[in-house]
């Protein structure tokens, strides 16, 4: 029953998402300045459409808890032996669950949307809203029409499949649903670019209320894909943090267009520059958010994230698709000439230090959505291709290296206009960081050349992260720019972890039999023993092994090979031993058969990953730089609030004393 | 500040950062294309490894089925060696050093990271086989007809 009131919830919310769009639509009929009979409904419509995604989600989500085997999407995803959490998390672990949490993500943030935001123009916030239901409604039709989520069995099955044990992870709890998030932040934003496209309202204020919902989906875009980072890290047992896999390309395109979107949204709303390019950036980060979905989704792509391929839905997701983006580009091309043009700026200033980086995340982008695309391409030609870290790498460096110099140096610069003169010793400096760290890398050893440079920039990012705050007041720098400095240091955190991982890894491969030592960058790794082990839905043989670091004490390590019986899959888990300059990186293999002593050996894999951690402590201090900035944002906007309405209240009062009535009524901020 | 690098006009600047864009860009694209073109010959089946082998220690993908039979574990217990095959008849030697994938076995699809050494054996340096029931190597699609037939001749041929 309670499926059915889901099912029966999306629809509603279907209808409510037509009522938004028809009635924003509507509103824009009318004269500019005059409140329209139409907008009335759009903001209700929202809201109340939130809720029911909500209790739609809910009820599918209620579905998996207690294992509903007369849903055929729990039957065929879980199992009623999966630990709880599994259980629950399992609701996005398929298509059309995770469809179905992308629709209720997109509905409440465009609930909170129509909810929160009053500073817009009446005009824009209905033409805001009418691209937002318009968005919404093709995600309803896509999965009531192709993937709906309740569908009931004729009869309930006895046992249901299970959920693939790779995704049977504390991983799936948070990485899905935090790429959601910053997906459909994208789609606000999105939203809020055309609405103010199409009303004219290319301005700083609009700027300034795009800017949280950029930000705000930036952090979870960052987040998330930290998170599925390490997760790939850790639970695939290959060592490796990130695959260049298409569906990873997926959530790093929409990451570029919003990280540039990000910087230019913040010079419009500070400098009134930037404003065409603003909105297309909007609708490029938007239209990566899409094609990601698309990538994953349709299926059109095999992937290590394969597990919801569904090659006939494709066909809907590419309608849907090209109707976004021709669309949106359509509108854009008929405004683009009505954007007046923002103020004026040189090229060495913060302005143009902001626009060149900019460019190279585009560039950056192109790489990387071609060399994804590239073997769609080929194949239609019958040729097979793979594309993978020998394109990637060099190419996206060929950009990246030029910006990580220009983001050293662009927050020295003045707005508008200033002379490179000016910061002279800063340059000197970051340029003797990077080159002593050259030299010493070189002088460590024989390193590739991306890792060296990957160091030295490092390096020098991470002064010049911290190069903004000198000589201020650190109690008087406002969190906003707190915010830039961590997201910065971050990203300089993050680049060492990367450079550091891939030139100073070591990697010990044997067969042992127990009672054995093997010996890797100072550690000893002792094979104690190997024993079957089971848990709620597996069994494994798990090794036992002891550790220690220069004869320190030892740390005993459990890694396991483990076999799932539902669905039958086997997977291996890895067992880490973080320190702070580094983790141990286990894994068993197979039996390796009997050694000369007559003993039976292990397959045993052992890395150690200088600073590999860093790649995600980078990832959160950027991702924890963003929350800063939204913080320090909202906190100046409560604070001129608060200014205009003491000002208001102190005039009033002066009107009154001098005995006048008062002036014409202040408009309310 | 002298007057000359004063703020240039808004239209001009514009126009500026459109084409600065718009290089940026193409380059991007050019450098994509270029370096993409470069790795056309990035994968490789067993009978194009045969016919046109990449050079030698030069990092390709070979992709295919591994034959029946053939895989091997060697002295050291963690090394293996199996023979790749694909449609026709060639068959590549292959040497890798590492724990299996877990669903590696013989008779299904496997794509090996790695290079071709001078003795004609492919040392692997990583093997992507499937990860699950439903994950073939996109490259190894249309192969499984032929692992069908591989099978039949097997089964029939000893008759």
């Amino acid at each position: 029953m309670l499926v059915e009131i889901g099912h029966a919830a999306l629809w509603l919310a279907a209808a409510l998402a037509i009522l938004q769009m028809v009635s924003g639509a509507l509103a824009l009929r009318d004269a500019p300045g005059e409140p329209s009979p139409y907008a009335l409904y759009a903001r209700p419509a929202a809201v109340v459409q939130a809720l029911l995604a909500a209790v739609a989600f809910a009820t599918l989500l209620h579905a998996f808890a207690v294992t509903d085997l007369s849903v055929k999407l729990v039957a065929t995803n879980s199992h009623s032996m999966k630990p709880f959490l599994y259980k629950l998390t399992g609701t996005w672990g398929n298509h059309e669950g995770s469809m179905l949490l992308w629709v209720t993500v997109l509905a409440l943030s465009g609930g909170l949307l129509a909810f929160a935001e009053r500073r817009l123009p009446e005009r824009t916030m209905s033409a805001t809203l009418a691209v937002q239901g318009f968005v919404a409604l093709g995600f309803y039709t896509f999965l009531l029409l192709s993937s709906n989520p309740f569908e009931r069995l004729p009869g309930p099955v006895a046992e249901g499949i299970g959920l693939n044990p790779l995704l049977q992870d504390i991983g799936l709890a948070v990485h899905p649903p935090t790429l959601y998030v910053g997906y459909v932040g994208l789609s606000v934003a999105f939203s809020l670019a055309m609405g103010a496209l199409i009303t004219r309202e290319v301005n700083p204020n609009f700027a300034k209320v795009m800017r949280p919902w950029v930000l705000g989906a930036w952090v979870f875009l960052t987040f998330g894909i930290t998170a599925g980072s390490y997760w790939a890290y850790y639970e695939l047992g290959w060592g490796g943090w990130w695959f260049w896999d298409p569906v990873e390309n997926a959530s790093l395109m929409p990451w570029l267009a919003a990280t540039a979107l990000l910087h230019s949204v913040s010079v419009l709303a500070a400098r009134d520059a930037l404003r065409t390019w603003t909105i297309m950036l909007g609708v490029v980060a938007f239209s990566m958010s899409m094609l990601g979905t698309f990538l994953v989704r349709s299926g059109v792509l095999t992937s290590v994230h394969a597990f919801a391929v569904d090659p006939e839905r494709g066909t809907l997701l590419l309608v849907l698709l090209g109707l976004y983006i021709g669309g949106s580009l359509a509108i854009f091309a008929l405004r683009a000439s009505s954007i007046a043009e923002g103020k004026r700026f040189t090229a060495t200033s913060r302005e143009g230090a902001l626009v060149v980086n900019n460019v190279m995340l585009c560039a950056i982008l192109a790489i990387v959505l071609l060399g994804t695309l590239y073997p769609l391409l080929t194949e239609a030609f019958d040729v097979r291709v793979s594309v993978g870290p020998p394109y990637f790498n060099p190419a996206s460096a060929i950009f990246a290296i030029p910006m990580f110099m220009v983001m050293a140096v662009g927050p020295l610069l003045r707005w508008k206009d200033d002379s490179p003169a000016r910061i002279g010793p800063e340059l000197a400096l970051l340029g003797a960081i990077a080159l002593v760290a050259v030299a010493l890398v070189a002088f460590l050893g024989d390193y590739p050349v991306l890792p060296t440079l990957g160091l030295a920039l490092a390096a020098a990012l991470a002064v010049a992260a911290l190069l903004p705050l000198k000589g201020r007041r650190l109690t008087r720098v406002p969190t906003a720019t707190w915010g830039m400095v961590m997201a910065h240091f971050g990203v300089a955190v993050a680049l060492f972890g990367m450079a550091s991982e891939s030139a100073f890894t070591q990697e010990r491969l044997a067969a042992i039999a127990p009672g054995e030592i093997e010996e890797i960058s100072g550690w000893t790794v002792q094979l104690e023993s190997v024993d079957p082990v089971s848990g709620p839905n597996w069994t494994a043989m798990e090794a036992r092994l002891s550790v220690s670091r220069d004869g320190g004490e030892p740390v005993i390590l459990r890694p396991q090979a483990r076999n799932f019986w539902s669905p039958a899959q086997a997977t291996s888990e890895s067992s880490l031993l973080t320190r702070w300059d580094g983790q141990l990186y286990a894994v068993i293999g197979d039996a390796a058969g009997v050694g000369a002593d007559g003993k039976l050996r292990w397959q045993l894999r052992v890395w150690w990953k200088p600073f590999v951690t860093f790649i995600w402590y980078g990832g959160l201090l950027i991702a924890f730089g963003g929350v800063l900035a939204i913080v320090g944002r909202v906190q100046v906007d409560l604070r001129r609030r608060k200014a205009v309405r003491v000002g208001a209240e102190r005039r009033d009062e002066k009107a009154a004393l001098a005995g006048s009535r008062p002036a014409a009524p202040e408009p309310a901020e | 500040m002298t007057q000359a690098s004063a703020p240039m006009k808004a239209k001009h600047q514009r126009m500026t950062l459109v084409v600065l864009a718009l290089l940026a860009i193409v380059a991007a694209g050019l450098i994509a294309v270029w370096a993409l073109r470069n790795q056309a010959n990035y994968f490789y089946l067993p009978e194009e490894m045969a016919a046109t082998p990449p050079q030698v220690g030069q990092p390709v993908r070979l992709g295919g089925m591994v034959q029946a039979g053939s895989l091997e574990t060697l002295a050291d217990g963690v090394t293996v060696s199996f023979v790749v095959t694909g449609n026709e008849a060639s068959a590549i030697p292959v040497r890798y050093s590492g724990i299996l994938p877990d669903l590696f076995v013989e008779g299904s699809g496997v794509v090996a990271e790695g290079s071709l050494q001078q003795d004609g054996t492919f040392l692997a340096t990583n093997l992507l086989a499937k990860h699950d029931e439903n994950y073939v190597p996109k490259e190894l699609e249309g192969l499984d007809g032929h692992k069908a037939e591989q099978k039949v001749a097997e089964t029939t041929l000893g008759l």
